[in-house]
Formats: C-alpha cells, sequence, structure tokens
C-alpha cells in the first residue's frame, strides 16, 4: 500500500478513537460526584418522590457502564436523548440551533482566516521593524483580555455609544441574509479579534521558520526572481504548517463561541449548553460537550491530514 | 545584571496587585457587601470609581474582586503545578509504560476544550470554591504535564543524571535533587502564563454564573453584575476589563524577562 493511504487511515483511525475515549470521558465527567447524581441535580429541597422519579429518568438503577452503552448507541443513532428540564427531544432542539452556531462561527472563519494570514505575512515582510512591533503589540493586548470582555467593550463602544451595530444578536425566521449579517456583526468582531491574535503570531512563526531554511537561500543565490522562490520553493513547504495554524485556531473558535454566544444572547449551541449547565440538565450537557469535542477533534485531525498530504516527501516516497 | 524597564514596570504592578489582594481589608474604602449610594452612581469623590448595579461601591467591589479571583488563580496554579510536574517528571524518568499511559491519558485529557469540560463537570457538582479550584487546576495540569515532561526528557540524558543513578540513588532524589532545580527556569516562566490563564478562566466561569457566586465579588462576577448597565451607557462591566489586562500583561512582562535572563545564563538566544 502507499504509505501516504496508510498514514491517513491510521490517522483518521486514531482520530475514531480519541472521539470514543472522549465519549467515555464526557460520560465519566458526570459521574464523578461522591454519592448520589439525583439529590446533586436537585438539591436539598428535594423531596423522596422527586428523588425517585429523577433516579428513574437518568436510570441510576442501573450500572453505570450499561447506560454509558445505551447512550453512546442513542447517539450513533442520532437520538440524543429528552431534556430534564422541558422533556423535549434534545436532537430537535439542538439542530437548529447548531445552525445558528455554524452560521457564527463560519462568517468569524471567513474574516479572519485571510486577515491573519496576511497580516502575519506583513509581520513577515516588515519583521523588526515598526509593522511587526505594532502587531505582535495588539496580539500581547487582545490575549490579555477575555473574550466576553472583549464583547462588551465592543457593545459599550459600537452599539451603545456610537449606535453602529445592534448589541443585542436576535435571530428569528422572517430574516433575509443582509438583516442576520447585520444582526451578527458584533459577536463576529469580537470572535474575529480573539483568534487573530494567536493566529497571526503563528502564522508569523511558520512563515518566517521557512523562509530561513537553507533551500530557499540557495534558490536566491541561484538568480530566482523573489516570486519564483515564493512560489516555487516557499509556498508549498509553508501550506502545512499554515493550514495547520488555522485549523488549530479555528477549533479554539469553538471554546470562544461559547461564550460570545451568551455575551449577545444569541440563540446557539453554547447558549444552550450554558443555559443547561445552570439548570443541571445531565443530558442536555453530555450531548453539547461531545458535539463540541466532536468538532474539536475532527478539526484537529483535518489539520494533520492536511499537513500529511501537503508534505512533498510523503507523496514521494523513494 | 540590569532589570530592563518593562519586567521592572511589570514586576511592580504584578506586586502591586498581589498588596492590594493581601491588604483588601485595610485599604478597600466600603464593606464588601455594603450598600452606600444610589445605583450606577457616576464617579465621584466619594466613590472613585461609581457605584454598581445594587449601589455598591465599585472600587470596593473590585478590591474584593481581585482578592477573590488572585487567590483562586493562585492556589489553581500551584495545584496545576504540583500535579503536572510531578507526574511530568515521572513520565520522563520512569519512562515505558509509565510514561505511555500518562502522556495517552494527558492526550485524551487535551482532546477536549477545558472550558467544556470544565462546564460539564461543573453540571453535577455543587459549585463552590474547592470544586473550581480542583477542576481549574487538574485540568490545567495537562498542559504543564506536556511541559515539564519534555524539559525533564532533555535533563534525564545528562551525564550528572547519570551519575546518580549510577550511584544507585531512588527515584525520588533523581526527580527533586537532579531533575527540578535544572528544570526550574522555564517552569517558571511558565507558572506566570499559567496564572494568567487561571485569571482568564475562573473569570470567564464566574461570568457564565458558574463560578464564584454572589455575593462575594470577584472579576468576571463583576461584569455579569453590571452587563445590563453597557445599553445604558454606564461603563462599569468594563472596569474589570483595565484589571484583568493589566495584570496579564504584567505577569506576561516578567515571565517574559525570566525567560530571557535564564536563556543567556545557559548561553541560550536572548539577554
Amino acid at each position: 500500500m502507499h504509505p501516504l493511504i496508510r498514514l491517513v487511515a491510521r490517522r483518521i483511525a486514531l482520530g475514531i478513537l480519541l472521539l470514543l475515549a472522549a465519549s467515555v470521558l464526557i460520560f465519566a465527567g458526570t459521574e464523578v460526584l461522591p454519592g448520589d447524581v439525583a439529590s446533586a441535580i436537585l438539591g436539598q429541597g428535594a423531596t423522596e418522590k422527586t428523588l425517585a422519579n429523577l433516579r428513574e429518568a437518568l436510570g441510576l438503577d442501573r450500572p453505570a457502564v450499561v447506560r454509558y452503552f445505551e447512550w453512546l448507541g442513542g447517539v450513533l443513532q442520532g437520538d440524543l436523548g429528552t431534556s430534564l428540564t422541558n422533556r423535549r427531544d434534545i436532537a430537535t432542539t439542538l439542530a437548529g440551533r447548531m445552525s445558528n452556531t455554524l452560521f457564527l462561527a463560519f462568517w468569524a472563519a471567513v474574516i479572519a482566516v485571510p486577515l491573519a494570514i496576511l497580516l502575519g505575512l506583513v509581520a513577515v515582510r516588515y519583521q523588526g521593524r515598526w509593522p511587526d512591533k505594532l502587531i505582535s503589540g495588539t496580539t500581547l493586548a487582545s490575549i490579555s483580555v477575555p473574550e466576553f470582555l472583549l464583547g462588551y467593550i465592543a457593545a459599550f463602544f459600537l452599539a451603545v455609544q456610537f449606535k453602529l451595530l445592534p448589541s443585542v444578536a436576535t435571530m428569528h425566521g422572517g430574516m433575509d441574509l443582509g438583516d442576520k449579517l447585520m444582526a451578527i456583526a458584533l459577536p463576529v468582531l469580537v470572535l474575529v479579534l480573539t483568534v487573530l491574535g494567536h493566529m497571526m503570531r503563528m502564522t508569523r512563526a511558520a512563515i518566517l521558520n521557512v523562509m530561513q531554511s537553507a533551500y530557499i537561500e540557495t534558490a536566491e543565490l541561484k538568480g530566482l526572481s523573489p516570486f519564483a522562490v515564493i512560489a516555487r520553493h516557499a509556498l508549498p513547504n509553508a501550506i502545512a504548517p499554515v493550514v495547520n495554524v488555522v485549523m488549530i485556531n479555528l477549533a479554539y473558535l469553538v471554546v470562544g463561541v461559547v461564550v460570545v454566544e451568551v455575551v449577545f444572547v444569541y440563540p446557539g449551541m453554547g447558549q444552550y449548553l450554558v443555559d443547561h449547565v445552570a439548570k443541571r440538565d445531565v443530558p442536555v450537557v453530555q450531548a453539547c460537550g461531545l458535539i463540541f469535542a466532536a468538532v474539536y477533534i475532527g478539526l484537529n485531525l483535518l489539520a494533520d491530514l492536511i499537513s500529511i498530504i501537503a508534505n512533498p516527501r510523503l507523496r514521494h516516497p523513494k | 545584571m540590569r532589570m530592563p524597564l518593562s519586567a521592572a514596570i511589570g514586576l511592580f504592578l504584578t506586586a502591586l496587585y498581589f498588596l492590594a489582594a493581601i491588604f483588601a481589608d485595610l485599604i478597600a474604602p466600603y464593606g464588601m457587601a455594603e450598600v452606600v449610594g444610589d445605583v450606577w452612581e457616576p464617579i465621584s469623590a466619594e466613590h472613585w470609581l461609581g457605584t454598581d448595579s445594587i449601589g455598591r461601591d465599585l472600587l470596593t467591589r473590585m478590591i474584593y474582586g481581585g482578592q477573590t479571583t488572585i487567590l483562586i488563580a493562585t492556589v489553581a496554579t500551584l495545584l496545576s503545578f504540583t500535579t503536572g510536574s510531578i507526574l511530568g517528571f515521572t513520565a520522563a524518568v520512569a519512562g515505558g509504560w509509565v510514561d505511555q499511559a500518562l502522556s495517552r491519558f494527558v492526550d485524551l485529557m487535551m482532546s477536549i476544550p477545558s472550558l467544556i469540560f470544565a462546564l460539564v463537570v461543573l453540571s453535577v457538582m455543587p459549585v463552590s470554591l474547592p470544586v473550581i479550584i480542583l477542576v481549574m487546576g487538574l485540568l490545567d495540569a495537562t498542559r504543564v504535564f506536556r511541559l515539564s515532561r519534555a524539559v525533564a526528557l532533555d535533563i534525564t540524558v545528562m551525564d550528572y543524571v547519570e551519575a546518580a543513578r549510577l550511584r544507585g540513588e531512588g527515584r525520588g532524589w533523581i526527580i527533586f535533587r537532579e531533575i527540578l532545580p535544572n528544570a526550574l527556569s522555564p517552569l517558571v516562566a511558565e507558572m506566570g502564563l499559567r496564572f494568567i490563564f487561571m485569571v482568564l478562566f475562573i473569570s470567564t466561569l464566574s461570568f457564565l454564573g458558574l463560578g464564584v457566586q454572589p455575593p462575594m465579588a470577584d472579576w468576571g462576577g463583576i461584569v455579569k453584575e453590571n452587563k445590563d448597565g453597557i445599553v445604558w451607557g454606564v461603563p462599569a462591566a468594563l472596569v474589570p476589563a483595565v484589571a484583568i489586562a493589566t495584570l496579564a500583561i504584567s505577569v506576561n512582562l516578567v515571565a517574559d524577562w525570566i525567560l530571557n535572563r535564564t536563556a543567556s545564563l545557559k548561553g541560550g538566544r536572548g539577554g
């Protein structure tokens, strides 16, 4: 078998294994409590009867291993269980919220990725001079403020003081694309700001690393034009690290989205998760946690696959 | 060697925050949960930062909030460092299946974003300070584990470790007397960064309502309590941003300096 295919197959198998293990961990995360989960959920005001009802709803009379496999079997068939608080099917509620979250994350990524790569290139081109220093200075400042505070700073100035954008991202069915984009402008801006810093810094480091290699110097010395050096020698080798940087930061976006949705009261998955953690609705939390973990693991897997495929040394085995 | 200006400023501000946290009871002008004025009063001579959503003095809330935030972040960092570095060193020194088991487990833990995993665990745990510190510290220990294992792997191949092994020292001696002193400087610099991460983490949890519970004050909670004022043009919720950002940048500057200083001692880059 071609070694490339073997590597890709092995990496995908590892990804699936990791996802399975992550599902065990998420399930176990809600079982670590010493004592009774039901009384922890209901608090001190619980009566014997409500406790017994909840224990039955959660299936606590059966061993954890059995419940895990039932849960996993359901998840594999698209059944995420029912919410404890409103008795609704979690999968149907999640579908709408997930598309909202993906909509938000998609636009944040569409803006942040090209911008970060461009600014990373600018920082490399003017390395050590003021544009480079300005970019690293802003990066340090932006990663020192948590997302939710960036959100309120943006809302305070852009929405309240200058009344440019709406401060709350309400979504409803009758909106066309323009209205929707206007509604999510602020959350997108905040998400872009939170991932931009890391992405620029890592892009800068990745490209610098390639540009300082011996083969780039050789290409310059043998008289290739700067364009040819970049197109023929730098670019093929820079693809893998840059794609890696992008994927890692998109995975980071998954976490950022949770907090930003709460700030702008956006009806997405993150807000759904946070609301139900406070309500101690364990099935919802497990379902959301699993989906967030799957997206995170999936993006990391994609990053590895692209760098395997983009590596010229693996494409042409000896 | 002279201390660079940036590191001096960083050290000064960091010390200031820690002193304010330690002596909060002495310097706070009012009581922690004492209602002393109207809702969201503007800045005045009596209330240097104005008042909050139910008329408490905002400066007082910020000082007590800093105390809670810094205390939680410090204890969680210490927990994460002790667990992470002892396990990391053990993995590096023991090698074999111990290393494999620990490393694969850490890979697994890191495959789930820490905030998401913290939310999953907090959905069944009682939200109290020890629980939050434990969850934050143990989740973060994975990152310390990776760093300390990598650093210790470089050190275990040194001749002096080999010499200690040959003269029959136990694993504990090798970890604490041979590896720890030589691995300390990168770990201390990392400690600064982890501390900032903890400050951001606890602030985020409190903001989501899953961290420090009212009436106790902490920086994330102050944002949550005052966020409704944003729409009315009251900037009270933005005050913690200034505190968190300056603390984070100051600690960063100090950490950078420690890393550079120790790198130059060993003949590395920087200086």
